[in-house]
Formats: structure tokens, C-alpha cells, sequence
């Protein structure tokens, strides 16, 4: 969730944007989603690890620490989970009606007030199918959150990895099964929740 | 005051124009692809000119040898844009005062009084989209004139509205416009909405103005009066209210030396009033007629008779404060032998005359 405004201001400059390294931006946004997520959760180990540069430099100025903690498993899930967040956005973003913008500044909108006014209002379902899609992906996040912060039961353990640790103990089957229950309840209940309001926003905005 | 030097180059395309616009109406009129559309882009600062300057009441909106290209949000320049461009998320409550919150500052017309000339008050809390054509119009009209605009431009805001909403929507925007004392460019390809509403004119051809001047003269110098619309040809004049009658529901105007009485009790004595004469609703006599029911004889001399091809010829008569035309057959403007120094009568039902 954390991740949404990034996830915004990424997207404009990408749908927006004109600027030299829009290329390279837009490749390095979408690493996560064609990288092994056992690559992603390496690099992230190396990178924001305690002895990592960002990790350590984190660490010495604000206490933060990823490495094996909750925190860790958030930044893992966030950074998965965003360039699904950032495509959906950016597609809204470019269905926007320029002519739209356009009005609003003869009406005397400055540029922020015209993004807040106009555009998001206006490219809110998009926004929100991204959030719901990069939430279904954080929830079933596996591969670098275990890479990068392991499996510790009560800080980084993540329903995936909670499952599969079950289904790896023997007898641990009716535990398991109640996990999947739950997380077929929750994507479940995400996509519908997501679903209802965009068909709301969508019967608001429609002209 | 708007004074506008600019060109602009795209592709094929090149805009090259130098005018000054007033307060009070100026219509700009040409074919699609004339360069109406890019000089209001230019003007309202959505487009960029390649050369030259836009200054409004003194304040330089763009200037290229200055380097100053003030961004649109600072002109204050108000757009009624064709396809009113409402925020489809707002309410019309939330559209109209749109630029009124972000302009707390400059004089705006009262809310209520917005509203209410244009008749949306009881769409205030309805959102665009279950808006008519015609009602979407005047709502963006509203939001124009709402946000405290120093000039305002229309570019074409009826041309994609049926005859019907047009007629429902231009009394509305007669009755603005001359409430409004803002320099105002009003775009459109209809030259009978241009005679209506304004009183300058500005004639586009090839991203070039042809001609510019009041607007019947220039009508006149650039012919644009075509084969087309000759039924609806015809000449807008200025008038005095002089007097009413009350028993019969006519008013009496001094056009000139002569009165012309129109239908229905409007305005009242010393108001101004535009009158408008079409070509084919005035005949020409040389006698004054006895005994007939038409109201409206006013003596003139001809000053020109015009032959074109086919059984029309356009006569003008000038009745001392106007010049009329009359769209006769030509075998009549041989018959009474018209030539121009002739003294005629020219003869208007009543019924027949308009406000404009």
C-alpha cells in the first residue's frame, strides 16, 4: 500500500514524462516482473542487506533495518507487486482526455491542481485496479521475500511461505488447508471489493 | 482590448493574422481548416505561436521577441470549447464554480445571476452526463464566464448541436453577450449565428484574414452572401425603442428619420434594439402605397442594383441610417426601370421584421 504514491508518480512520468532515461526507467520498473523473484530477492539482499550500500546507509540515518524483518518482506512484496501497480496506472493515466486538462487550465488550474482535480479523479478505477493487482500479487509473494528475509515464524513468515512450511511438516495438512482457505478468502474478497468500486467510479466518471 | 500579430507554421499549414478585437463581439468565421481553431489555441495559450505578440487591456500574454508566454492558467481568458469539455466527475454545481475557486480574486459575474440568465439552476446538482446538448452548453458557458475571464473565446460552441438546441440555446448567449463587456471572439462557420451575436467581423481563408471590419459591411466586401443562403440574406441595423403600443402589442422604433413598427412589447423607450430586414421580406415601390396592410414604408434612394445569374436581382436602398436589401425578381427591377439615385419606397410587413 505504501507504494501507491511511487507507484503514481512513476506512472505519470512514464505516461507524461518526456525526459532522457524514460527507456531506462521504464526497464528497470518492469525488472520484477520478467526477473526469477529468486533474482529480485538476491538483489535485494545485496542491496538492502545490513552490509548492503542502501541497506547500511538506511540503517545509520533513520534505524531502519529490512533485512529479516516484517519490514523486509513488505519492501519485498511492494517491489514485486509494482510494475503491475505502474502499468494499470499509466494505461488509465494516457486514457485521460488531454482536451479535459486543457480546459481546466483556461479555468486557471495549475498543474498539480489539474492532476488532482482532473486527471486522478478521472483515472481512479485504473489507480485502484492497479492497487488490487499488485495486493494479489504482495499476498502470493514467495519466491524473493524468502530469498531476501527467509522464512522466520512471527516476523517474516508470509501466508505462502506459512503453507508451504505446513505442507512440508508432517501432519500439517488441516493447518495448511485452513491457509488456503483464508487466502482464497481474501484475494477473493479483494477482487470483488475492487470490483464493485470500480463499477461505481466507472458509472460516476463516465461521460 | 485584444490585439493579436501572431504566425504559426505546421506542416502544410500556416496561420498569419494581425487584428484587434474590442469589447463586444467579434466573430471570426471560415471554412474548416481556414485556421479558426489554431488561432484560439493561440490565443487561449494551448497552442504556441511561432512569432509575433497577444496583448489584453495591456498585459502581454505572449511576446516572441520579448521571450514571454504566459501559461494559460494566468491569461484569464475564458473557452467555450465545441464539445464543452465538462468535468464528467463534477456536479454542475462543482463544474461551474471550477475556475470561480481558483480565481478568488477576480471579478467574476455573482453566481446566482450566472445561473439564472442561463436557466441551469435546477441542473445544479445533476452531473454532465445526463445533460442534453444544449444544456451542457450553457453550463460551460457558465463556467467561462464564472471563473473571471478579462476575454472570452467560443470556438464553434453550437456547431455540434441540432438546429433546435441551436435555437434553444442563442437567446441565451444574446442576452449574455450583451451583459458581458469583455473583448469576445466568437469562432463559428455559421455566418447567421455571426450576424446575430456580433458586431465586428473577421474573415478567415487559408489561415489568413481576408477581410475584417463591422460586420454587415464586411459580409457585403467579402460576398459572402452566397447562393445558398439567399433566402436568409439580409442586413442588421441598429435602432431606437420610440414608442409602444400598448392596445395592439407593437413597438415603434426611430431607424432614421422613419419609424418601424415590430411585433410585441419589448424594451422600453431609448433602449437600443438591432432590427434585422431579410433580403426577400422587403419590396420595393416607387409609389408609397394607399390602403395597404403594410406598416413599414420607408422612402430611400437606390444605391445599387445587382445582377447575378438566374431570375434574382439584389436591390439596396438606403433609408437615411441604414442601407436595406431587397431580393426582387429581375424582370421587377426592369419593370421600374431601378438604377441607383432613384427614389423608391421600401416596403416591410411588420411580421416580417425581426430583433436580431
Amino acid at each position: 500500500m505504501a507504494s501507491l504514491p511511487f507507484a503514481v508518480l512513476v506512472a505519470l512520468a512514464l505516461a507524461r514524462g518526456r525526459f532522457p532515461g524514460k527507456a531506462l526507467l521504464d526497464g528497470l520498473v518492469h525488472l520484477p516482473l520478467v526477473l526469477p523473484p529468486v533474482v529480485t530477492g538476491y538483489l535485494l539482499l545485496i542491496g538492502f542487506g545490513r552490509r548492503g550500500p542502501i541497506g547500511e546507509a538506511l540503517e545509520a540515518c533513520c534505524g531502519v533495518v529490512f533485512s529479516f524483518r516484517w519490514t523486509g518482506a513488505a519492501l519485498a512484496a511492494g517491489i514485486m507487486g509494482f510494475p503491475l501497480m505502474v502499468r494499470a496506472i499509466r494505461l488509465s493515466l494516457e486514457a485521460v482526455d488531454r482536451r479535459l486538462e486543457d480546459a481546466a487550465a483556461t479555468l486557471g488550474a495549475s498543474r498539480t491542481g489539474v492532476l488532482f482535480a482532473v486527471t486522478l479523479p478521472l483515472a481512479l478505477p485504473g489507480v485502484l485496479a492497479g492497487a488490487v493487482l499488485a495486493f494479489a500479487k504482495a499476498l502470493g509473494e514467495f519466491g524473493a521475500t524468502i530469498t531476501f528475509v527467509s522464512n522466520i515464524p512471527g516476523e517474516t513468515r508470509t501466508l505462502p511461505a506459512a503453507i508451504y512450511t505446513l505442507t512440508q511438516t508432517p501432519g500439517g495438512d488441516a493447518a495448511a488447508g485452513k491457509l488456503v482457505l483464508i487466502a482464497i478468502a481474501l484475494s477473493l474478497a479483494a477482487l470483488i471489493a475492487s470490483e464493485l468500486l470500480a463499477r461505481r467510479l466507472a458509472s460516476r466518471i463516465a461521460g | 482590448m485584444l490585439d493579436v500579430e501572431i504566425s504559426r507554421r505546421a506542416g502544410a499549414f500556416s496561420l498569419d493574422v494581425a487584428f484587434a478585437a474590442p469589447a463586444g463581439v467579434t466573430a471570426v468565421v471560415g471554412r474548416s481548416g481556414a485556421g479558426k481553431s489554431t488561432l484560439v489555441a493561440a490565443v487561449a495559450g494551448l497552442a504556441r505561436p511561432d512569432e509575433g505578440h497577444i496583448d489584453l487591456d495591456g498585459t502581454v500574454l505572449f511576446d516572441s521577441g520579448a521571450g514571454v508566454n504566459l501559461p494559460v492558467r494566468k491569461r484569464r481568458i475564458g473557452v467555450v470549447f465545441q464539445e464543452s469539455r465538462l468535468f464528467p466527475h463534477l456536479s454542475v454545481r462543482s463544474n461551474l464554480l471550477f475556475g470561480r475557486r481558483r480565481r478568488r480574486d477576480a471579478a467574476a459575474p455573482a453566481f446566482d445571476q450566472v445561473v439564472e440568465t442561463l436557466g441551469v439552476g435546477h441542473l445544479l446538482s445533476r452531473r454532465p452526463r445526463s445533460l442534453s446538448g444544449g444544456e451542457r452548453q450553457r453550463v460551460a458557458i457558465g463556467r467561462a464566464l464564472l471563473s473571471g475571464p478579462r476575454a472570452l473565446l467560443f470556438d464553434e460552441p453550437l456547431a455540434a448541436l441540432d438546429a433546435e438546441r441551436k435555437a434553444e440555446i442563442l437567446p441565451f448567449l444574446e442576452a449574455l453577450i450583451q451583459e458581458v463587456s469583455l473583448p469576445v471572439l466568437y469562432v463559428t462557420h455559421a455566418l447567421e449565428e455571426a450576424r446575430r451575436l456580433a458586431r465586428g467581423l473577421i474573415v478567415l481563408e487559408g489561415g489568413r484574414i481576408v477581410a475584417a471590419g463591422a460586420i454587415e459591411e464586411t459580409i457585403a466586401a467579402a460576398g459572402l452572401a452566397s447562393a445558398g443562403d439567399r433566402l436568409l440574406d439580409g442586413v442588421t441595423v441598429e435602432a431606437t425603442i420610440a414608442e409602444r403600443d400598448e392596445r395592439y402589442g407593437l413597438t415603434g422604433l426611430a431607424l432614421g428619420g422613419h419609424r418601424v413598427w415590430v411585433p410585441g412589447l419589448i424594451g422600453a423607450p431609448g433602449d437600443p434594439a438591432r432590427l434585422r430586414f431579410l433580403a426577400r421580406d422587403v419590396a420595393i415601390a416607387l409609389d408609397p402605397p394607399q390602403r395597404s396592410s403594410v406598416r413599414n414604408v420607408l422612402s430611400g434612394v437606390v444605391r445599387g442594383v445587382k445582377r447575378g445569374d438566374g431570375p434574382y436581382a439584389s436591390v439596396s436602398v438606403d433609408v437615411g441610417g441604414a442601407v436595406l436589401r431587397a431580393e426582387i425578381t429581375r424582370r421587377a427591377a426592369a419593370e421600374l426601370d431601378l438604377a441607383p439615385g432613384r427614389v423608391v419606397y421600401a416596403l416591410v410587413k411588420s411580421v416580417a421584421v425581426s430583433r436580431a
